[in-house]
C-alpha cells in the first residue's frame, strides 16, 4: 500500500459511509427523490406527466445545487429550467397535439436494446465513478463555494469571452427558432418565391430547378408543404 | 459529504436519460430525456467544482461557468429543436422519431396522410434535379 | 529546282493530296476529285522529270539526319538510280490512271473523299519505298501501305467478304513484316547503317556476318508483301476492295514492293547461296500454282489474282537467277498490263452485272457494249500471255533468258539450279499463263445465250484510262529492251532465240488447247443456266460490283467455284480443278497451323478467365456482398437504433479502456 493511499484511506475512515452526516442524509433523500421522478418521466405511458415529472426532477436537482452550496447555479436551474424550459416543452406537446391521457405506443420498439445500453453504461459508470471517488470528501465548511459573489467574480473575471460568445450563440438560437417555425406560415401567406423571381428580371424559360414536382407530373404549387419538402 | 453521492447521482440520471432518449417515440419526450442528461452532466460539474475549489484552492469555478453555459446552450438547444419538431410534425403530421426513416435503405414512403409522400417524393425529385 | 528538290516532292505531293483531302473531304466535296487527280498528276510529271535528269546515270543520293537516334543512324535519305526513277514513273502512271479511273468508277460513293485520299496516301507511300536510299525510312512506306492496303480492300466493308480480306490481308503481310523487321535490324547491325549505299558497300566488301539468316528473314516480308508462296493466299481474297484498288495496289504497285526491294538489295542475297534456291524454289512454286489456280477460278478478279501471283513469280524468278534488270523490266511492263487488266475488268463486271464468269459465257454481245474494254482487254491478255510483240513477250523472255543463262552456268554466283528450277517452271508457267487468258478471254467475251444487261455507257474516265494504258503494252515493249539496259545494270535485256521460241510455242500450245476444250464444252452451256446479274442501270460500277460481290458466295456456293460443267478449265484440269478452285487448300491449312490453334487458344484463355479467374473474383465480391446485405439491414431508418448501437460501442469502449488503464 502507497502512503498517499493509506492517507486516503484514513480520510474515508474519518468519514465513513456508515456514518453519514445530516446534509449527507438531505442528499440522499433528495437523490432518491429526483431519481425516482427522472424513471417515471422516461417510462410514464401518459406525456404532459412525463413534463411535470420532470419539473419534480429538475427542482430536485436545484435543491442539491443548493446542497452543494452552489446556490446561483440553483436558482438559475429554477429559473430556466422549471420556469422557462418545461413551460417550452408542454407547448411543444400541445402544438404537436399529444394525445391527453395514458397513450399505449410511447415507447418504440427499441426499449429493450435501449434499457440494455442503459443499465451497461449505468453499472460501467456507477463502478468507475464509485471505484474512482469511493474515498473523496467534498469539504462543505467555511464560505459558500458557489455564492453568487464567488460565481460573478469568477464568471466576469475570467470567463467573459466565451460568455460574449455565448450571447452571438443565443441570438442565433433565437432567429434560428424564428425562422424554423415561422418559414410555412409566411409562405402559405404570400406568394412563392419563385414565381416573384420569373415575374422579375428572369426570362419566361420554366424554371424547372424549383419546380421538381411539377415535372414529377402532379400539378405544382397545390400545397404549401409540397414547396417546403421542395426546399 | 462524500464526493460519491453526487457522482453517482449524477451517473445514473444520466444512463435515466440514455434510456428516455433510446426507448422514447416521441420526438418531445427524447428532448426531456436529453435535458435530464444534460442535468445529470451539470450536477456532476457542481459537485467537483464545490470539491476542487475547497480542496485544490481553486479559484476559478470552471465548473460553475461552464454549468451555467450548458444551461443556456440547454435553453438554446430546447428551442431550435422544438421549432424542428414542430416543423416536422407541420409536413409529416407526426412527431414519432420511429417514423421518420426517409434514411433507411430501400425506403418506401409509408407514411399515415399525401403529406409525407409527397414530401419523400419532393425530396427524390430534389435529388434527381 | 535541283533534282533532289524534285524528288522530295514526288512522294511529298500525294501525301499532302491525302492529308488536304481527308481534311476537306466532308467539308469541301467540290474539291475532292481535284485533290486526288492533281497531287497525283503532278508527282507523275515530276517522277518523269527526275528520270529525265538521271537518265540511268550515276545514282542520286542526298541524306539528311534529323536527329541522332542512337548507335545505328536513321536518315532521310534518297537513292535514286535507274531502277528508282523508271518504277516511280511506272507508280505515278498508275496511280494517275487509277484516281482518274476512280472518279468515274465511285462517283455516286459517299465514301469516295477518305477513299481518294486513302489511294493518294497510298501512292505516296509506295512513292517513298522507290526513292527511299534508308531501310527504316522505307520500312516506314512498306508498313503505310499495308494500312491503307487495309482500309481500302475493306472499303465496301458492309460486305463480311471485304471485312474478313481487309483483316486477311494486313494479318497475312504482317506475318511476313514481322520477320522483315527482324531482317531489317540484323542487317543494318551487321553494316552500321540503314542506308542502302553503306549496306551495299558492306556487302561487297564482305562485311556480312550472317547473309543467310538475313536474307531469308527479308525474304518473308518480301513474300508477305509480294504475294509469294507461302503467303500469297491474302491477294486473291484481296478482290473483295473496289476494282480501281485490286488495280492499283495489287497489281501495279504494293505487290511489287517487295520484288523493287529486293532488287535493291540484290548483293545481300546474292551473298547467300541457299537464299538464292529458295527463292528459286519459292518462285517457281509460286508461279506453277497460281497459273493452276488462275485456270479454276470463276471470279474475273481472282482469276486476274493469281495471274498477278505468277508474274510476281517471274519476277522473283529473275532475282533469283541475279538479273535484277530483267526482273524490273517485268515488274514495268507487267504493272502496265495488268492494272489495265484490272480497269478493264471493272468495265466488265459493271457492264455485265456480274463478276463470275460463268454468268458472263452465259451473255451475248458483252463485248458490244464494252468495245474499249474489249480491246483493251485482249491487248494486255496477249501481253500477259507474252504473245510477240507485245510488252510482256519481251519483259518475259527476259527473264527466261536470265534463267537459261544462269542454268547453263554462264552466270557467276548463281547455282545452276535455281537457273533451271526457275527455267522450267517459267516455261511451264508460260503454258498455264496463256490457256488461263485464253479462257478469260473466250468465257468473258464469247458468251451465248441471253442478252447482256444494260448498265448505260462507261464512263469516259473510265474508258479513256484504258486507252492511255494499252499504248505500253501495244508498243514499249520492243522499244524499252533496247534502251532499259542503260538504266538498269547493263545487262543484255534482248531476248534470245530458244527461249523466244520455247516460250511462245507453249504459250501457243496453251492457247490452243483451251480454245480447243472451249470448243468442246460450250456446247454445255446452253444446257445449264447459270448465274445471277446485278442490274443498277443508274447505279454507279462500284455498287454493282460490292453487289456482286456480296451475291458471289450465295448463289455459286463459294467466293472462287462455280458449278459450271461449260468452263474449258474443269475440263483442262480434270480432277485439279477442284482443289485449284480453292487455292490448293492452303487457307485450310493455314485454318489448321494458325487458326484453329489460336482460336483454341482463345477459348482456353477464355475458358480460364471466365471459369477459373472470375470464380476468384466472384468469391472475393460475394463476402462483401453478404456483408452489404447485413449491413444494409441495418439501415432501419430509425435513428434511435443507431444511436443505441453507437453507445453500446462507446460502452464497450469506455469498458476496454479503463480494463487496459488499471491493467486488469
Amino acid at each position: 500500500m502507497s502512503p498517499t493511499h493509506a492517507a486516503l484511506a484514513t480520510a474515508a475512515d474519518t468519514h465513513g459511509f456508515l456514518s453519514p452526516t445530516g446534509v449527507e442524509i438531505v442528499f440522499l433523500l433528495v437523490g432518491l427523490v429526483t431519481f425516482g421522478a427522472a424513471l417515471v418521466t422516461v417510462t410514464t405511458r401518459q406525456l404532459v406527466h412525463a413534463a411535470l415529472w420532470l419539473v419534480v426532477t429538475l427542482g430536485g436537482l436545484a435543491v442539491e445545487y443548493l446542497l452543494l452550496t452552489a446556490e446561483f447555479i440553483a436558482w438559475v436551474q429554477v429559473l430556466i429550467y422549471v420556469g422557462s424550459v418545461v413551460v417550452l416543452l408542454l407547448f411543444g406537446l400541445m402544438l404537436t397535439r399529444a394525445p391527453i391521457g395514458r397513450s399505449p405506443d410511447a415507447d418504440s420498439g427499441n426499449r429493450w436494446a435501449a434499457l440494455t445500453v442503459a443499465l451497461a453504461s449505468a453499472a460501467t459508470l456507477v463502478w468507475v465513478v464509485v471505484d474512482a471517488f469511493r474515498t473523496t470528501w467534498i469539504d462543505l465548511d467555511g464560505p459558500a463555494a458557489g455564492s453568487t459573489r464567488a460565481t460573478g467574480e469568477s464568471l466576469f473575471q475570467n470567463w467573459v469571452l466565451p460568455f460574449e460568445a455565448l450571447s452571438v450563440l443565443l441570438l442565433a438560437a433565437l432567429v434560428g427558432a424564428i425562422v424554423l417555425s415561422r418559414k410555412a406560415k409566411a409562405e402559405s401567406s404570400s406568394p412563392p418565391v419563385n414565381s416573384r423571381a420569373k415575374n422579375g428580371s428572369s426570362p419566361p424559360a420554366p424554371d424547372s430547378r424549383n419546380h421538381p414536382i411539377g415535372r414529377n407530373g402532379s400539378p405544382e404549387g397545390t400545397e404549401p408543404a409540397e414547396q417546403e419538402g421542395a426546399r | 459529504m462524500h464526493l460519491a453521492y453526487p457522482a453517482v447521482l449524477s451517473a445514473l440520471l444520466f444512463c435515466t436519460g440514455l434510456y428516455g432518449v433510446l426507448a422514447r417515440r416521441n420526438a418531445i419526450l427524447v428532448l426531456m430525456s436529453v435535458e435530464l442528461m444534460l442535468n445529470a452532466v451539470n450536477l456532476n460539474l457542481v459537485a467537483f467544482d464545490v470539491w476542487l475549489s475547497k480542496a485544490a484552492e481553486e479559484t476559478l469555478h470552471s465548473g460553475q461557468a461552464l454549468t451555467l453555459f450548458t444551461i443556456t446552450i440547454a435553453a438554446a438547444e430546447i428551442g431550435i429543436g422544438l421549432a424542428i419538431v414542430l416543423a416536422v410534425h407541420r409536413n409529416r403530421g407526426t412527431a414519432d422519431i420511429d417514423k421518420l426513416r426517409d434514411t433507411a435503405e430501400g425506403h418506401e414512403s409509408d407514411g399515415p396522410d399525401r403529406d409525407a409522400s409527397t414530401a419523400a417524393q419532393a425530396e427524390k425529385a430534389e435529388a434527381t434535379a | 529546282m535541283t533534282t533532289t528538290t524534285l524528288a522530295v516532292l514526288v512522294p511529298l505531293l500525294p501525301f499532302l493530296g491525302a492529308a488536304a483531302g481527308l481534311l476537306l473531304g466532308r467539308t469541301a466535296p467540290g474539291f475532292v476529285r481535284p485533290l486526288a487527280v492533281l497531287p497525283a498528276l503532278a508527282s507523275l510529271v515530276l517522277a518523269a522529270v527526275v528520270a529525265a535528269r538521271q537518265g540511268g546515270d550515276q545514282a542520286i543520293n542526298a541524306a539528311t539526319e534529323l536527329t541522332p537516334t542512337g548507335s545505328v543512324p536513321i536518315e532521310l535519305a534518297l537513292h535514286i538510280d535507274g531502277f528508282a526513277a523508271l518504277v516511280a514513273v511506272l507508280v505515278g502512271v498508275v496511280a494517275t490512271c487509277v484516281q482518274i479511273y476512280s472518279t468515274g468508277y465511285l462517283r455516286e460513293d459517299p465514301r469516295y473523299p477518305s477513299y481518294a485520299a486513302l489511294v493518294s496516301l497510298f501512292t505516296s507511300a509506295m512513292l517513298l519505298v522507290v526513292y527511299s536510299g534508308d531501310l527504316m525510312v522505307l520500312l516506314v512506306g512498306w508498313e503505310i501501305m499495308g494500312i491503307c492496303s487495309y482500309f481500302l480492300v475493306g472499303h465496301y466493308w458492309e460486305t463480311p467478304e471485304a471485312r474478313a480480306a481487309s483483316i486477311k490481308a494486313f494479318l497475312v503481310t504482317k506475318l511476313g513484316d514481322v520477320p522483315f523487321l527482324i531482317g531489317l535490324f540484323a542487317l543494318a547491325t551487321d553494316a552500321g547503317s540503314f542506308r542502302i549505299t553503306k549496306v551495299l558497300g558492306t556487302v561487297a566488301s564482305g562485311g556480312l556476318d550472317h547473309p543467310t539468316l538475313i536474307a531469308l528473314l527479308l525474304l518473308a516480308g518480301v513474300a508477305g508483301k509480294s504475294a509469294q508462296f507461302p503467303l500469297h493466299t491474302w491477294l486473291p481474297d484481296a478482290m473483295a476492295g473496289p476494282t480501281p484498288v485490286s488495280a492499283l495496289i495489287h497489281a501495279a504497285t504494293m505487290v511489287a514492293a517487295g520484288v523493287y526491294f529486293i532488287a535493291r538489295l540484290l548483293p545481300v542475297f546474292e551473298a547467300s547461296q541457299a537464299a538464292m534456291i529458295v527463292l528459286a524454289v519459292m518462285a517457281a512454286v509460286t508461279m506453277i500454282g497460281s497459273g493452276l489456280a488462275a485456270l479454276a477460278q470463276d471470279d474475273i478478279k481472282r482469276v486476274l489474282a493469281y495471274s498477278t501471283i505468277g508474274q510476281l513469280g517471274y519476277m522473283t524468278g529473275a532475282l533469283a537467277v541475279a538479273d535484277r534488270g530483267a526482273a524490273v523490266f517485268h515488274l514495268l511492263s507487267h504493272g502496265a498490263f495488268k492494272a489495265l487488266l484490272f480497269l478493264a475488268a471493272g468495265v466488265i463486271i459493271h457492264a455485265a452485272g456480274t463478276n463470275s464468269l460463268a454468268a458472263m459465257s452465259r451473255m451475248t454481245h458483252l463485248r458490244d457494249r464494252v468495245p474499249d474494254a474489249f480491246w483493251t482487254m485482249t491487248v494486255a491478255l496477249l501481253a500477259l500471255a507474252a504473245i510477240p510483240p507485245f510488252s510482256g513477250f519481251f519483259s518475259k523472255e527476259s527473264v527466261l533468258g536470265a534463267a537459261e543463262h544462269a542454268a547453263t552456268g554462264h552466270a557467276e554466283r548463281v547455282p545452276g539450279t535455281s537457273g533451271w528450277v526457275v527455267l522450267v517452271a517459267g516455261l511451264l508457267t508460260a503454258l498455264l499463263t496463256a490457256a488461263y487468258a485464253m479462257r478469260l478471254w473466250l468465257l468473258a467475251f464469247h458468251g451465248r445465250g441471253a442478252e447482256a444487261p444494260d448498265h448505260g455507257r462507261q464512263p469516259l474516265t473510265m474508258t479513256v484510262v484504258l486507252w492511255v494504258l494499252a499504248a505500253p503494252s501495244l508498243a514499249v515493249g520492243a522499244l524499252a529492251y533496247r534502251v532499259l539496259p542503260d538504266w538498269f545494270d547493263g545487262r543484255d535485256l534482248a531476248p534470245t532465240l530458244t527461249t523466244s521460241v520455247l516460250g511462245t510455242g507453249v504459250a501457243l500450245v496453251g492457247g490452243i488447247v483451251t480454245y480447243a476444250a472451249w470448243r468442246h464444252t460450250t456446247a454445255a452451256a446452253a444446257r445449264v443456266p447459270l448465274g445471277a446479274v446485278a442490274a443498277h442501270p443508274e447505279g454507279d460500277a462500284a455498287q454493282v460490283e460490292a453487289e456482286a460481290i456480296a451475291s458471289h458466295a450465295p448463289v455459286y456456293g463459294g467466293v472462287a467455284y462455280a458449278p459450271d460443267p461449260a468452263d474449258p478449265g474443269r475440263l483442262l484440269l480434270g480432277p485439279l480443278h477442284r482443289h485449284a478452285a480453292v487455292g490448293f487448300h492452303l487457307d485450310a491449312v493455314y485454318r489448321v497451323l494458325f487458326v484453329r490453334p489460336v482460336q483454341a487458344g482463345a477459348s482456353l484463355v477464355r475458358f480460364l478467365d471466365r471459369e477459373v479467374v472470375d470464380t476468384y473474383v466472384g468469391g472475393a465480391g460475394a463476402l462483401p456482398r453478404w456483408l452489404g446485405l447485413a449491413v444494409r439491414r441495418a439501415q432501419t431508418g430509425n435513428v434511435q437504433t443507431y444511436v443505441s448501437a453507437l453507445l453500446a460501442g462507446t460502452v464497450v469502449l469506455a469498458v476496454a479502456a479503463v480494463l487496459v488503464a488499471t491493467g486488469a
